[in-house]
């Protein structure tokens, strides 16, 4: 049990696909400005994640080791369609706005490489559970970002105002570049968390 | 307003007012990975330049002529998209080792890189999303890559001239890189009021 439990654990901090590895940047940084559009999107990349290092690691065995990318890819971009179709029919007013990025979930590098490095290697249980973790670890970073931009930006969260009226809004925090400068400022701080870590050792 | 004008409008506007890197974050992997040196930035930007127009026409060809009339557009775009586009630059390169190794020396490399840049993706379907007819999709594509090589180039550039200089402890490495995109994305918001 306790295994299985540090396979989500593993993806969630450790090896936080995010943070540490730094692949599947685009999104984060594009779709951080509101709470709504991160939460869309955390479910648009749930909906793919999961479904699809199951589906790879069921088929694992009849998958010939050349062609193996292009049928993760279909694979991927068939739970990408149902994905985008769904937050089309529920949750359309914020599909408008992302559509781009929900589409784009196709090319995320988090999803292709944990079908290669986890899914085509290991059990259906194992990869549903490490689906769930790099999911947690990807929604965490995005969310996290997405709730001190709109704070900072908006004074409010997901469309609620949460700060007074006397708080003058810095409208920077939902533009374009400060999505860089936050990633900057959090890439940083691991770094400089684990330089001091291996200095210790 | 005549159609040259409209072409001029969504050249400019693909490439600096939404700049496909700075304004919009598509292909930030290779921006951060390939611009510590200015040569490798300089390949990559024309092999995307070269891609991403190619790309445009088939993915144009692919949407008007058989996916809109089938009706399958909302169904399978994403699908084909991508694997039209992967198999396409698979052939690519191969045709490139075999005619001039040359140029596969200078561009090859770069092109397996390419195959899943949501860059490439990300053109095809902004150009379906804003119907562009033929032309207007070449035109777009040819632009958001231009956009593309302007900011690999800019921030190789500084890059290049960061190593020799002191750098706070903190920022060391990638972040660094990061705060100056962020820079530089102020300064392309700059351009945001330019076409009505």
């Amino acid at each position: 049990m306790k295994k299985k439990l540090n396979v989500i654990w593993n993806a969630i901090i450790p090896n936080n696909p995010v943070l540490i590895i730094s692949i599947g940047l685009c999104s984060v940084i594009a779709v951080s400005n509101s709470v709504q559009s991160a939460l869309l999107m955390t479910f648009a990349f749930a909906m793919v994640q999961i479904p699809s290092n199951i589906i790879v690691s069921a088929m694992r065995k009849i998958i010939p080791n050349e062609i193996r990318v292009p049928i993760f890819v279909t694979v991927i971009a068939a739970f990408t369609t149902i994905a985008a179709l769904i937050s089309q029919a529920y949750f359309n007013a914020v599909y408008q706005i992302i559509k781009l990025y929900i589409l784009l979930v196709v090319v995320n590098c988090i999803i292709i490489g944990r079908a290669e490095a986890f899914a085509y290697q290991n059990g259906i249980f194992d990869s549903f559970l490490d689906g769930v973790g790099n999911t947690i670890g990807y929604g965490l970073v995005l969310l996290t970002i997405a709730v001190v931009r709109e704070l900072i930006g908006k004074g409010a969260l997901a469309g609620i105002q949460i700060l007074p009226d006397s708080y003058q809004p810095m409208l920077l925090m939902v533009l374009p570049p400060s999505g860089f400068i936050m990633i900057g400022i959090l890439t940083g701080a691991i770094e400089t968390y684990l330089r001091k870590k291996g200095g210790k050792k | 307003m005549s159609y040259i004008e409209n072409l001029l409008k969504i050249f400019v506007s693909s490439a600096v007012i939404n700049n496909i890197i700075l304004i919009q974050f598509l292909g930030l992997c290779s921006y951060i990975g390939l611009t510590d040196s200015l040569p490798n930035s300089i390949g990559m930007s024309f092999a995307v330049i070269f891609v991403t127009v190619s790309s445009s026409i088939l993915a144009w060809m692919i949407d008007n002529w058989i996916l809109i009339p089938t009706g399958l557009q909302s169904a399978l775009q994403i699908t084909a998209f991508i694997l039209v586009i992967g198999s396409f630059v698979g052939l690519v390169e191969m045709y490139i080792k075999k005619a001039s190794p040359n140029l596969y020396k200078a561009m090859g490399i770069y092109l397996p890189l390419i195959a899943t840049n949501c860059l490439i993706l990300g053109v095809t379907f902004i150009n379906s999303m804003n119907h562009y007819d033929f032309v207007e999709s070449i035109v777009s594509g040819f632009g958001i890559a231009f956009g593309y090589a302007i900011a690999m180039l800019l921030l190789a550039g500084i890059r290049e001239r960061l190593r020799n200089s002191d750098v706070p402890e903190f920022f060391k490495g990638k972040a660094i890189a990061f705060m100056i995109s962020g820079i530089l994305s102020l300064a392309f918001l700059g351009f945001s009021g330019m076409i009505k």
